[in-house]
This record gives C-alpha cells, sequence and structure tokens, in this order.
C-alpha cells in the first residue's frame, strides 16, 4: 500500500525496538474482551485506476451543468469559479495544514484568514468577522445563541421567510436548552411581516433574511428600529452574499450580528457541503462571539505578524463555559471567499451581482410576459417565485427529461403555496437558456 | 545526526491584500451583460464593498507567497497530538473535484443525484461496519459537531423514556469540545479524575453514575494515548443506572479492525474524517464528524437519512422522533468523498495495518525519547505518546521553548499543553505515514534541541529563528484586538 | 522576582482565593493580589459585573484572564455592585501594575461587614501563600 511506508526490515527493527513480537503484540493493554472478532467486511482495495473508473461512474449519475440547465438556487448557488481559484486552493500549504496554533509555522493561513476577517466585515458593514463557522444555518444558530448570553432572554423572533432548513437548524439547536423560537408571518408582497414584534415582550433578538428565501429585498432598517425598541438585538441571514455587491450591507441599516452563507464566493456546491458560513458583529459584543478569531501583532523584532487570539472564549479554554462548542473553522472555505473576494474586487463584485440581477429581471420579464404570475412585487436580486397553473407539475417533470431544472417547488416547504416555483438565475444562464426556458413552459 | 531538515528558505514579503492593487482592476473574467440592464431602486443599492480591486496576476502571486510561509503535512511531518496529521492522498483530492460531485446541487430530486446518494449510504455502511455500530449520520460537520450531535441524541433519548437527566461524567483528560458540546445541551458536566495509570477506574465512575446522570463522554484511547482497559465495566455501570456511553473518537486510527466499539458497551460515537480517514485539514477545517450508534438511537438520528429501496436511493425525513437538523443540508460531502475513496483504496487489510504501524510508530518514539524527556505515564501506548518538560524546567526551558526550536529543525510541533492533566504536556502522535526515517530524523531532532536546553538554552528562548516571524507578541493580540485592517 | 513577603501590603483584608477587600466610607472595594497577578501572568481581559447586580459572599463576580487561561473571581464580601473599574475595559494590565489601587476591580455595598473582618490579615495571608508553596 503506497500510503505505508514500512518495510518489514523497519517493521521488525522498529518491533526489536519496542519489544514486540508482532504487530499485534503492540496492543497489550487492550483486554482480550475488548478485542474486535472478525474482520472488517469491507470491499478489497481498488487500485488508483480501479478507483478513478468508479468513483467516474457514480459522478455521471449526477444532473449537472452544463448538460443541465439548473434554474434552482435556495440556499446553494451555481456561479462560475474562476480557475485562478482552483488553481491556488490546490496549494498544498494550505490544504494540508492544521488549525495555525504555531503562528510562526502558519503566517500564510493567519494572513489570509485576517483579510477574510476584513473583506466579510467590509462585505457585511460590520466591525469583526470571525475566522468563518460550518455553513450559513449553523451561522444563524449561533447568532442566535449568542444573542441569548448577550440579553439574558430566552425568546427569538424569525422570519418565516428565513430558509426554512435553517429554522429547522436553529429549532433543532434551541431544543436541549429549551429557549423559545418564534416565527414571523410574511405579508402579501414576499416580505416578513414585523408588525408582531411591537408586542412581544422579552425577545433576545429579530433575525431577519435578506434577500429572503422567496428572494425578496427586506427592510432591514425598519426591522432593526423595531427590535431595538425592544431591547433585542437585530440579527440579519443572508443565503446569497453576492447581493451584497450591490445592495447596502446589513451594518448600514442597523445589524448587531450579520451572518449567512458564503457558498457563493468561489465554493462549489457539492451537494451541499462543505460551504462556509460567514459571521459578523459589532466590536463590542466580540468577546460574546463564536468561533476563532485572528488578530494583527508584532513578533520579537518588530514585524508584522498574524496569531490566532481572544481565545478565552473557546472551549479548549473555558469548556463548558465557552461561546460555543465549535473547534475549528472551515478555513480552507473561508480562505477560498477571500482570494474570490480579492479576484473580483468592488469593480468585479458590483459588476457580477448587476449581471445576475438583471438576468433574473430578464426571466421574470419574459415568463411574465409568457403569461405565468409573479406573486409578490417587492425588489428581488436573482431568485424570484413564480406561480403556475395547477397542471404544472407535469410538465416540471417533462422539462426534467430535457435536462432543464425548472426551479424548486416551494410547497414542501410553503403547503400554502401549491404551484409557486422558486427561480434562480446566475451568471452562469445565458439569454438562449432562459429564452429556451420559457418556449418550453408556454404551452 | 544527520543533516537537519530545517533550513531557511527563499521567503518573499508580501503587503496585505488592499494595500496593493489599483481601482478599477479585476482579477476574474466578467461574463458577457446579455441582457438589458434593470438597474434596482438608488435607495437599495451602494456603489459596491469597499473590496480592492486586484489583477489575476496580483492575486496568484499574493496567494502564492502566502502559502510559502505555511507549513503542511506535504511539507513534512506534523505530529500534532489527537489530530492524526496523516498524509492526505492526491487522488483523493481529484476524484472529490468531478464535476458530478462538485456541482451536484443538494435540493435535486433523488433520480437525478442517485450517484451521490449511492456513495453517501456506502460510506454509511462502510462507517458502521469500522466502528461495530448499527446505523451512522454524515450529517455533523466536524468533530465538535458531531459531539453535539451525540449529546443530542442522548438528550432525545432520556427524553423519550420520560426522565430528565442533568449531569454528564466527563474525564479530566476530555477535549474542551467535550464539556462545552454537554453544556449547549443543558448538561453540567461533572469531572472524574483519571488514576495513576492515566484511564479510568470503575470506582471513580460508579461513585459519580447516578439517576440523575445522562452518561459518560470517553475518548478510547484516551488523550494521554492509553487504551481505557475499563471500558467494558464501565459501561455495565453507567448502563445499570439507565445512562449512555459517549465516545469521544477521535482516536480511533489506533484501533480500525482491532476494537469494534459497539461491543465494548458504546452506544455513540464520533469520527472525525479528516483524521482517521486521510481528508486533509485545510488549514483548520472542513472537516467532517460522522455519528455513529447503536440501534436504540437509530430513531433519533438527524434527518434526512438516505434510505435504500431494490438499489434506488432516496432522502427521507420521515422519522418523527428525529432530533431534527445540525446542517441546511446533508454534511461535507466534499469531505465524505475523499473518506470513501480512502477507505475503498485501502481495503480492511491495509486499514488494520494503518492502525498497527500508527501504534507502533507511537511506542518507538516513546521508547527512543523516554530517557531524554519526562514520560508521565510509561505505559504501552497507542498512536500517540504525552511527555513533559519536567526534566528540561531544571534550566528553566518550558515545553514551549523546546517545541519553538523544533521548527528551525524542520518539523511541525506536537500538540503542547494538552491533555491538562500533565504540566507542560507534549504530545507526540507520528502517524503511519511517516517512515522510519522520518521517524528517526524526528528523534534525533529532539534529542538534540534537549540537549541544548542544557547546553545553550537561550537558542531555545530565542527560538524559532528560522521561520518568517520570530515568536509574536499574543498578550498585545488579546489585550488590544485588531481583528480586521 | 519578588519575594511573597513584597507582594502583599498591610492595609488590606484577604480571601482565600487571594481577593484583597479594602474598607473606603461606606463600601469595599475589592481587587486581586499582587500575588495572584503574578502567578496569573500578563492579564489581557477583566469581565465584570454590571453595576446594580447582587452577590452573596463566595459567588463568582467575574474573570480574569491570560492569554492561555481564564480564572473566576470570587466577591469576598458579599452585597451589591455600586462600581466597577472602568479603567480595566481598555488597560487590563493595570491588575498586573498596580493591584491595589489602579487595578482594583469592584466597589460593593456590603450586606454584612463581619463578612470583612472574617478575611484574611497580611500575615495570615503570607502564612498561607508560604504554606502553598
Amino acid at each position: 500500500m503506497r500510503y505505508l511506508p514500512h518495510t518489514p526490515d523497519d517493521i521488525a527493527s522498529m518491533l526489536r525496538a519496542v519489544g514486540a513480537k508482532d504487530l499485534d503484540g503492540l496492543f497489550p493493554t487492550i483486554p482480550e474482551n475488548c478485542r474486535r472478532t472478525g474482520d472488517m467486511k469491507l470491499p478489497e482495495p481498488l487500485t488508483e485506476w480501479e478507483l478513478t473508473a468508479y468513483l467516474g461512474a457514480l459522478s455521471e449519475r449526477v444532473a449537472v451543468s452544463p448538460e443541465y440547465k439548473v434554474f434552482m438556487g435556495a440556499g446553494s448557488y451555481e456561479h462560475y469559479i474562476p480557475q485562478s481559484v482552483s488553481f491556488l486552493l490546490s496549494r498544498s500549504e494550505f490544504v494540508t495544514a492544521y488549525t495555525p496554533y504555531q503562528p510562526e509555522m502558519s503566517q500564510g493561513t493567519l494572513q489570509a484568514i485576517y483579510e477574510y476577517q476584513t473583506m466579510v466585515a467590509r462585505l457585511l458593514g460590520m466591525e469583526v468577522a470571525n475566522a468563518s463557522i460550518y455553513d450559513g444555518a449553523s451561522a444563524l444558530a449561533e447568532a442566535l445563541l449568542m444573542a441569548v448570553r448577550i440579553t439574558r432572554k430566552k425568546r427569538v423572533a424569525v422570519s418565516s421567510l428565513v430558509h426554512p432548513l435553517y429554522r429547522r437548524v436553529v429549532r433543532t439547536y434551541f431544543e436541549p436548552a429549551g429557549y423559545e423560537l418564534v416565527e414571523l408571518p410574511f405579508r402579501k408582497n414576499g416580505t416578513t411581516d414585523l408588525s408582531p414584534v411591537d408586542h412581544m415582550d422579552g425577545l433576545a433578538a429579530l433575525a431577519v433574511q435578506s434577500p429572503n428565501f422567496f428572494g425578496c429585498i427586506e427592510n432591514l432598517g425598519e426591522a432593526a428600529e423595531k427590535i431595538h425598541k425592544n431591547e433585542g438585538l437585530f440579527i440579519t441571514s443572508f443565503t446569497e452574499p453576492l447581493a451584497y455587491g450591490l445592495l447596502k450591507s446589513p451594518g448600514v441599516q442597523g445589524a448587531d450580528i450579520a451572518c449567512g452563507e458564503g457558498q457563493s464566493f468561489g465554493i462549489p456546491q457539492s451537494f451541499g457541503g462543505p460551504v462556509l458560513g460567514m459571521f459578523a458583529g459589532k466590536m463590542k459584543y466580540v468577546r460574546s462571539m463564536p468561533g476563532r478569531l485572528v488578530g494583527k501583532t508584532m513578533d520579537r523584532e518588530g514585524k508584522e505578524g498574524f496569531v490566532l487570539t481572544l481565545a478565552t472564549r473557546e472551549q479548549h479554554i473555558r469548556r463548558e463555559k465557552a461561546t460555543s462548542n465549535i473547534c475549528t473553522n472551515n478555513s480552507l472555505c473561508a480562505l477560498t471567499a477571500a482570494m474570490y473576494m480579492a479576484s473580483a474586487g468592488r469593480t468585479g463584485m458590483r459588476e457580477l451581482a448587476s449581471i445576475n440581477h438583471d438576468k433574473a429581471e430578464y426571466l421574470k420579464k419574459e415568463l411574465k410576459k409568457a403569461g405565468v404570475g409573479i406573486p409578490f412585487d417587492s425588489p428581488t436580486f436573482n431568485e424570484f417565485v413564480v406561480e403556475f397553473p395547477a397542471d404544472f407539475e407535469s410538465t416540471y417533470r417533462r422539462l426534467m427529461e430535457k435536462r432543464i431544472v425548472a426551479g424548486f417547488p416551494l410547497a414542501s416547504f410553503y403547503p400554502e403555496l401549491a404551484g409557486h416555483y422558486l427561480f434562480c438565475v446566475t451568471e452562469t444562464k445565458t439569454r438562449e437558456d432562459m429564452d429556451a426556458l420559457v418556449k418550453e413552459i408556454t404551452p | 545526526m544527520k543533516e537537519s531538515l530545517g533550513t531557511t528558505g527563499l521567503i518573499l514579503n508580501e503587503p496585505l491584500l488592499w494595500e496593493k492593487g489599483k481601482s478599477g482592476r479585476c482579477g476574474i473574467s466578467l461574463p458577457r451583460h446579455d441582457v438589458d440592464p434593470a438597474p434596482l431602486d438608488k435607495d437599495l443599492t451602494t456603489e459596491g464593498p469597499d473590496l480592492p480591486d486586484l489583477s489575476e496576476v496580483d492575486v496568484v502571486r499574493h496567494y502564492t507567497r502566502l502559502s510559502q510561509w505555511n507549513f503542511g503535512v506535504d511539507s513534512g511531518m506534523y505530529p500534532l497530538g489527537s489530530c492524526t496529521m496523516k498524509y492526505n492522498p492526491k487522488i483523493n483530492e481529484k476524484l472529490a473535484n468531478l464535476k458530478g460531485f462538485s456541482g451536484a446541487h443538494p435540493l435535486l430530486p433523488a433520480h437525478l443525484s442517485q450517484g451521490v446518494l449511492k456513495l453517501m449510504f456506502e460510506l454509511e455502511q462502510f462507517l458502521a461496519e469500522i466502528t461495530g455500530m448499527d446505523a451512522v449520520t454524515l450529517q455533523p460537520a466536524a468533530g465538535a459537531h458531531g459531539e453535539l450531535t451525540g449529546m443530542m441524541l442522548i438528550h432525545a433519548y432520556h427524553k423519550k423514556k420520560g426522565g430528565h437527566r442533568s449531569k454528564i461524567i466527563v474525564p479530566d483528560t476530555a477535549h474542551g469540545t467535550n464539556p462545552a458540546s454537554a453544556a449547549l445541551c443543558g448538561y453540567r458536566p461533572v469531572p472524574v479524575r483519571s488514576n495513576e495509570q492515566g484511564i479510568l477506574s470503575t470506582g471513580a465512575v460508579a461513585e459519580l453514575m447516578d439517576e440523575d446522570t445522562a452518561g459518560i463522554m470517553v475518548t478510547n484511547p484516551n488523550t494521554l494515548g492509553l487504551f481505557e482497559e475499563n471500558i467494558k465495566k464501565i459501561a455495565e455501570i453507567v448502563h445499570s443506572k439507565g445512562g449512555l456511553v459517549y465516545c469521544d473518537g477521535a482516536n480511533m486510527n489506533a484501533v480500525m479492525g482491532i476494537v469494534s466499539m459497539g461491543e465494548i458497551g458504546v452506544d455513540v460515537l464520533h469520527l472525525n474524517l479528516h483524521k482517521t480517514f486521510s481528508t486533509p485539514h485545510g488549514g483548520g477545517g472542513p472537516g467532517s464528524g460522522p455519528v455513529c450508534v447503536r440501534k436504540h438511537l437509530i430513531p433519533f438520528l438527524p434527518v434526512p437519512r438516505i434510505i435504500e429501496k431494490n438499489g434506488a436511493y432516496a432522502l427521507s425525513s420521515e422519522f418523527p422522533e428525529s432530533i431534527g437538523k445540525l446542517q441546511a443540508f446533508y454534511g461535507n460531502f466534499g469531505v465524505m468523498i475523499k473518506a470513501y475513496c480512502y477507505i475503498r483504496s485501502m481495503g480492511p487489510v491495509n486499514l488494520r495495518k494503518a492502525s498497527q504501524l500508527a501504534v507502533l510508530n507511537a511506542n518507538y518514539i516513546k521508547e527512543n525519547l523516554k530517557k531524554v524527556f519526562h514520560l508521565p505515564y510509561d505505559r504501552n501506548c497507542m498512536h500517540e505518546c504525552v511527555f513533559s518538560d519536567k526534566f528540561q524546567n531544571a534550566y528553566k526551558i518550558t515545553t514551549l521553548d523546546m517545541v519553538k526550536r523544533l521548527m528551525d529543525y524542520g518539523f511541525h510541533p506536537p500538540t503542547i499543553y494538552f491533555p491538562l492533566v500533565v504540566s507542560g504536556a507534549m504530545m507526540i502522535e507520528p502517524t503511519e505515514t511517516e517512515s522510519k526515517e522520518t521517524i528517526d530524523l524526528f528523534i534525533d531532532s529532539l534529542k538534540a534541541v534537549a540537549n541544548e536546553a542544557k547546553e545553550n538554552p537561550d537558542l531555545l528562548r530565542q527560538a524559532p529563528g528560522r521561520c518568517k516571524v520570530t515568536r509574536l507578541d499574543e498578550v498585545s493580540a488579546a489585550r488590544h484586538p485588531c481583528l480586521a485592517g | 522576582m519578588k519575594g511573597i513577603d513584597q507582594l502583599i501590603i498591610p492595609d488590606v483584608r484577604y480571601a482565600p482565593d487571594h481577593e484583597w477587600a479594602r474598607l473606603e466610607g461606606d463600601r469595599v472595594r475589592v481587587g486581586i493580589s499582587d500575588y495572584a497577578q503574578d502567578q496569573l501572568g500578563d492579564i489581557v481581559y477583566v469581565e465584570l459585573p454590571r453595576v446594580g447586580d447582587t452577590f452573596e459572599r463566595g459567588e463568582v463576580f467575574g474573570t480574569v484572564e491570560s492569554v492561555k487561561a481564564v480564572s473566576e473571581l470570587y466577591i469576598p464580601v458579599g452585597g451589591e455592585i455600586l462600581a466597577v473599574n472602568p479603567a480595566l475595559e481598555g488597560s487590563p494590565e493595570l491588575v498586573n501594575t498596580d493591584p491595589y489601587h489602579e487595578g482594583w476591580m469592584i466597589d460593593v455595598k456590603p450586606g454584612d461587614l463581619k463578612e470583612l473582618d472574617a478575611l484574611m490579615s497580611q500575615n495570615a495571608y503570607v502564612r498561607m501563600l508560604k504554606g502553598l508553596d
């Protein structure tokens, strides 16, 4: 086996050095009644070429672009990934290192994460971002737990237009601790009905997603005002960070914590993971923040360098009193997003966001022309909801056979929205792709 | 000793991203704007985020230079205890990037994602077989996330049984993630001391275990690199009071094919695919922390679960007792592919051999260094061994000084100051993928450092001398945090 | 390094967990001893309670952090928090440089002044420390 370097001679001489008779003799401390009975029933080893062929065949049984045109976002977005980003990410100095516990040997990771923190904070208009956590959903759960810690209140309000799977994750995190989650209904225009917030007591936080799950841009400023009056924290969530290439940031609109999913920034969709939990907040709450933080400092010769810092918040020091049980960040995904943000820059990010928005508007317009309903009239970014006649399901299936995924059916998450589909258009869809889709849908 | 690995390389300085570039540059190929502009209301938009404008060359040079300041497993031996920094096979990276995997949308209907679901289903089965458990969830994103999942499963189990329990037993050698995960589930961790042999005694557990205690979190092999010999009896004690046994499987690399966790009384266990199953650590993630359970915990596993019927795979959320979801989707699929490839490349015989060689390497290091460094628990170790700086304290030299000097010899330091039960701990885990020659050089280097501690202690206090930076001021970093530029 | 005798001053009372308390008018000022700060090393952060919080004697009223450790602070005299030292937020190093004066932590409105009398004198504290060493 090519990963195991020991020759029989090596093994013999090392066994002599440790005083064991054979390899099985290395385990005298494992009592007989703890030994495994029988071999592991696993397939026999494959060669590199057999493995490649097998995985190649498996991977062909998945519908992906360019063969398929997938007009579906809903928390996972198809964007072009620059070759320079993929190439740099294969640098094994980044890939095969661990958490930068020894700063002298990991300045590369540390500076890159410091730059990531800075760019995320700037993108979201916040003062400080952490080195990332698992995904957008767990980021929201952590943000709400943080608000509970800061305010010492045990109830939160969450918009029903926060991604339904994110809300499910929050419920899972809240259940054992017994915290309460109240969901806010949505209005006819596809945004959150914030009016109940005024009458709710004891709110630790209000969480709103923008653009929301229906793709609509929320009035974050109004939400911030309402929850601040109620002495709770304002948390904004997002699934599509590219929107902030164009839109006003959550920070400018009063967010105390802005968190969400960073997959759009150069990270492959990979069936949902690994992705990137972005997490940013106000400096005054930094000591309550979960996750790793990198800070700038000096070495003994006065040279600038970077270290993990404020570690006393974390589990390896504070154990059961830590701000979170989280240990690592999603470092390589954070690095990917940093490379992507650096490559795009202000100019590229804004232009790319405009392209996404304009293309989505084009498809919206063409569908409208074709007689399809657009039920929510709030402005959207690159996703929007379409209402089809009741018998659309058969068309949806027929389109799939033609290798088009015509949006995401909303009924599974919102039973009252049968026949409603969430469409997404990114820069990967051409005008021809959209025209073909409209042609297929129009009877 | 032979010539050391460490030397000074060609290291280029590189400023922060925003200290480079010029407004108007762009490092990506912008897609065609093939539709009419449809501007948004000006009240909603800005001129774009405050990001630096760089060219593609700027970006490539920046990150290439940064990468050269880093040390990874591909650079050299990385004996970080409890982290299992084994070699990360390259074919696995390539296969995880196949378009059919990396381009898969998580909400595709099952019939359009059969390849993905089959791979996940098979991986679950492999991990169940390796651990001797009954079922597996791949959803947790990392080890700590797996622990949290495990604690939630235990919480749900007790809730179903109608009893509320408020405590959980956690040994003093445990990773900090253990008590932190337990606390998130509302459990109060009750510490139990390991005995003079470095393991748990049945008596100590029996004394603490009662009907208000949800169970115990053990790491086996533990963080001293020792097998918890009394585990079976301990499990019986915990079970007899209605509790459950959680095993932190971070150290599974020592016992593949040798111990079946299901047979020794473990009810729930997490694995770290980025440790035992060779997926790269990525500078601190992404990892993957599958959780394996015995039959009685299956109903509570996170949803959706992968089900198979006549060779067709689907995702099902029809499990009403499930704890729910830990991530928006199904876990770190990209990492799972690599672990799957590793298991298929190794096969059962080589996996077992990997554990044997990991244990051989650790014992070989222990035997060769125990005269040079104090070995608090002088017993057969598993995949790692723990020394202390007790001998070197005589020269006013600490573990920190020694490992910083080890960098100058071209090795990454071991884990230090953990576990907490050993003062000045130095926890060495070589893994099976290091050859005898590399390990001999590592041993010689540590011996040389120990000698310098005696002969020239200042050299150690000034170390490292050959890295991009010298020791950094962590005190002012924490007193006056500068977390963004 | 200073010897134990130099670290301990006479005009305050000491708790076994190394906090000191000094009666100043009708309030009791609390901090940690020079010995304690010396053991903790460079202090990077002090977490203090909110004004108005109340504690029983012996309860945790805050934490003090070095780079890699967190220690809990136990209130030597129970009562209501009247003030916290605002200077520590920006300059936690004051606890290292001047633990008995500039580095004070909280002012307490004592519930029972007998609790102050029950604390150790300089001599008793020094004896305890020498026993510890």
